[in-house]
C-alpha cells in the first residue's frame, strides 16, 4: 500500500486584482475583481513506504502549496490525497503523529528560549515520557552534532544550527513521513552537507518517506533516487532522477574570474558562453568533457578565480521546458 | 487525562519562562492599565463615595480593586494570533496533535503570573499614599473574586476568540477589536461603578460579559454585596454561547487558511 497516494490534486487560490493609481484604488474599493489562478492543477503520484522522493519545480510552480495539502495544512479544491492511510485535511491526532513539515525559512521553535524548551513542550503534546524524550534528543542531537546549543536561546544560534534544531523538534516525534520544504536554504556549505547527511541516516535507521524540495541540485542528487517534476501547477515529470539529470542539466556551469579581458573568440572552444561581463565570464560545459575542458581552460587562459555548479534548477526546467525536451 | 495535565504543567512553565524574557514589556502593560487608579484619584475629591452608597473608602477600595482584577481579564489573542497567521507561525501549530487555542490560553495564564510581582509592587504604593484604600478581603470574598475573576477571563477569552476568527477571512481582524473596546469602556465598571449608572444601564451591563470583567469581580474583592446567583447565571449563559460559537468558526476558518507567509 502507498504510503502518499494522490489523485487528480488541484488548488486553486481567487486573487484580487488592482489597478495601479487612484482610479484603480477606488475601483478596487468599490468592485473587487478577482481571478482564479491555479496553484496545483490535476496533480497524481503515488509514494511508497521509505521512498525518498524530490520534488523540483521553479518559484511558484506548486511545490510548497502541495507540501502544505499533503500535511493537511490546507484543503484541497479537487482531488483525492491519502498520507499514512488517512486524508490530511482532517488533521486527526493519529494523522498529525505520522508526519511531519519543515520548511526552511519557517520556525516552530520558540525564538527567545532554548530548543530544549520546545523539545520538552513537543514532548508532552506528543505523548513521549521524559526518559524516551531525552533518549531520543540524544539520539537525534549525535546524528545531528548538536550539543550545547540546544541549550542557548534560539535566536543566539547560527542559521545552519537553528535549522538542524528544527529538524530535531519535527522528529522528536518519529515520523512515518516527511514533507521538507528547502530545509538547506540559506545554509553554507558544510551545513547543507550535514543536514543531507542527517536526512539520508534518518531515512535509512527509521525507513521514513520523505518528499524534498530543494532548490540545490545538490540536495536531490544525494537523497532522492525518484524526482517529480512540477511547473505551472501541473506534474511533468515522475521517475528517476538519474534519466532525468541527462536532460535536465547535461552542463555545469564553469565561472571563471580571468586576469585579462579577452574576446568572445577565444573562450568559445571550451564551451557555451553563457555571460561574459568584463573579465567574468560564465561557460556551460558538458558534463562528460568537464574534467577535459577545465584543464585545458587553465592552462590556457590567464584564470585568477574558477568555479564550477550546476546551473540554476529554475533556468534549467524553463529552458527544457520551452524546447519541449520534458512534458 | 495525565497527558492532558502534562500538557498544561510543560505548557504552563514554557509560557512562563518566555514571559519572563517579556518581563519589562509585561511591566509596562501592567503599568498602563492604571484607569481605575486614575478614576481613584479624580472620585476621592467628589462626594460621589456618599451619593452611591459606598462612602468614600468604599468607592477607593473599588478602583484599587479594578485595577486588580482587570490585570487578569484582560484578553490579548487577537492581536498574538493574527501576526501568528500572517507570519506563517500558525502552519506549524496547526499540525501538532493540540489545538493551537491552547497555546494562547497558556501565554496568557502564563502572562498573568509574570504580572503578578509588578501588581503587588503598584498595589502596596496605592495603599501607602491613600492609606484608607488598604484592606485584607475575606478568605470568601478572595475565591469568590477568583472564580468570578476565572470566569470573567474565560467568557472574555472566547468573545475575543470569535473575532479572532476572523483571521481566517480578513488579514487584519484585529481592527474589529476596537468594536468591543468602547462597549467594555462604558459597561464593565472601569470608568465608574454600576451603581453610577441609570438602572436601565445598569441593568443592560450586567446582561453583558463586559460587567465581568471588571465590575463584579471588583464589587466582590472589595467586599460589596453581589447577587452571586444570577451572575453566574448570565456567565454560564455567555460560556454556552461563546463556546461553540468559537469552536463553530474556527471549523470553517481553517477550512479557508491558505497557510500564507508559511
Amino acid at each position: 500500500m502507498a504510503m502518499i497516494s494522490v489523485e487528480g490534486l488541484s488548488k486553486t487560490y481567487r486573487v484580487a486584482n488592482k489597478q495601479p493609481g487612484l482610479v484603480g484604488t477606488l475601483r478596487h474599493a468599490l468592485r473587487r475583481q478577482t481571478t482564479d489562478v491555479a496553484a496545483v492543477a490535476d496533480v497524481s503520484f503515488r509514494i511508497e513506504p521509505g521512498e525518498m522522493v524530490g520534488f523540483l519545480g521553479g518559484n511558484g510552480a506548486g511545490k510548497t502549496t502541495t507540501l502544505k495539502m499533503l500535511s493537511g495544512l490546507i484543503h484541497p479544491s479537487a482531488g483525492r490525497v491519502e498520507v499514512a492511510g488517512h486524508t490530511p485535511q482532517r488533521r486527526q491526532a493519529p494523522f498529525l503523529r505520522q508526519i511531519t513539515l519543515v520548511m526552511g525559512q519557517k520556525q516552530q521553535l520558540l525564538w527567545d528560549l532554548p530548543p530544549r524548551d520546545s523539545l520538552r513542550l513537543n514532548a508532552a503534546v506528543y505523548g513521549i515520557d521524559d526518559r524516551e524524550a531525552e533518549r531520543r534528543i540524544g539520539e537525534l542531537a549525535a546524528m545531528l552534532e548538536l550539543g550545547d546549543e540546544l541549550n542557548r536561546p534560539v535566536r543566539k544560534l547560527s542559521l545552519g544550527e537553528r535549522m538542524k534544531a528544527e529538524l530535531l523538534a519535527a522528529l522528536l516525534h518519529r515520523p512515518a513521513v516527511l514533507f521538507l520544504d528547502e530545509p538547506t536554504l540559506g545554509l553554507d556549505v558544510n551545513a547543507q552537507a550535514r543536514v543531507r547527511q542527517f536526512l539520508a541516516e534518518y531515512n535509512q535507521r527509521f525507513g521514513a518517506t520523505v518528499l524534498l524540495t530543494s532548490h540545490y541540485m545538490a540536495d536531490i542528487t544525494a537523497l532522492c533516487p525518484r524526482v517529480l517534476l512540477i511547473h505551472q501547477g501541473r506534474l511533468f515529470y515522475d521517475g528517476s532522477l538519474a534519466a532525468l539529470s541527462a536532460r535536465l542539466a547535461p552542463c555545469r556551469e564553469v565561472r571563471l574570474e580571468l586576469t585579462t579581458i579577452l574576446p568572445a573568440s577565444s573562450l568559445e572552444r571550451f564551451g557555451t558562453i553563457e555571460a561574459l561581463e568584463g573579465r567574468t565570464v560564465r561557460l556551460l560545459i558538458r558534463r562528460d568533457q568537464l574534467t577535459a575542458r577545465v584543464g585545458e581552460l587553465l592552462a590556457a587562459l590567464p584564470v585568477a578565480d574558477l568555479e564550477v555548479r550546476d546551473p540554476p534548477i529554475d533556468e534549467l526546467i524553463g529552458t527544457l521546458l520551452q524546447q519541449g525536451v520534458i512534458g | 487525562m495525565r497527558r492532558g495535565l502534562r500538557i498544561a504543567r510543560v505548557l504552563l512553565s514554557t509560557q512562563y519562562a518566555l514571559m519572563l524574557e517579556y518581563r519589562a514589556e509585561i511591566a509596562l502593560w501592567s503599568l498602563s492599565g492604571v484607569v481605575p487608579l486614575l478614576m481613584l484619584g479624580l472620585w476621592s475629591q467628589s462626594e460621589a463615595g456618599q451619593a452611591l452608597g459606598l462612602g468614600a473608602t468604599g468607592l477607593s477600595r473599588y478602583f484599587l480593586a479594578a485595577f486588580v482584577v482587570r490585570q487578569f481579564t484582560v484578553v490579548w489573542v487577537i492581536h498574538a494570533f493574527e501576526e501568528d497567521a500572517l507570519q506563517g507561525r500558525l502552519s506549524p501549530l496547526l499540525l501538532q496533535p493540540l489545538q493551537p487555542l491552547w497555546r494562547y490560553v497558556a501565554a496568557h495564564l502564563a502572562e498573568q503570573l509574570t504580572r503578578l510581582p509588578f501588581l503587588a509592587a503598584i498595589v502596596a504604593v496605592v495603599m501607602l499614599v491613600h492609606p484608607q484604600a488598604a484592606w485584607w478581603p475575606s478568605p470568601r470574598a478572595l475565591l469568590l473574586t477568583a472564580l468570578f475573576t476565572w470566569l470573567g477571563f474565560a467568557v472574555n477569552f472566547l468573545l475575543q476568540t470569535s473575532i479572532t476568527m476572523l483571521c481566517f477571512w480578513s488579514e487584519r481582524a484585529s481592527a474589529l477589536d476596537r468594536l468591543l473596546f468602547f462597549p467594555y469602556l462604558a459597561l464593565s465598571g472601569l470608568l465608574a461603578p454600576l451603581e453610577a449608572f441609570p438602572p436601565g444601564v445598569r441593568s443592560l451591563a450586567l446582561a453583558t460579559p463586559f460587567a465581568y470583567q471588571v465590575a463584579i469581580p471588583a464589587r466582590l474583592l472589595a467586599g460589596e454585596p453581589v447577587a452571586i446567583g444570577p451572575a453566574l447565571a448570565v456567565l454560564g449563559a455567555w460560556l454556552a454561547l461563546l463556546l461553540p460559537l468559537c469552536l463553530i468558526l474556527w471549523r470553517a476558518g481553517v477550512r479557508r487558511y491558505g497557510a500564507m507567509g508559511a
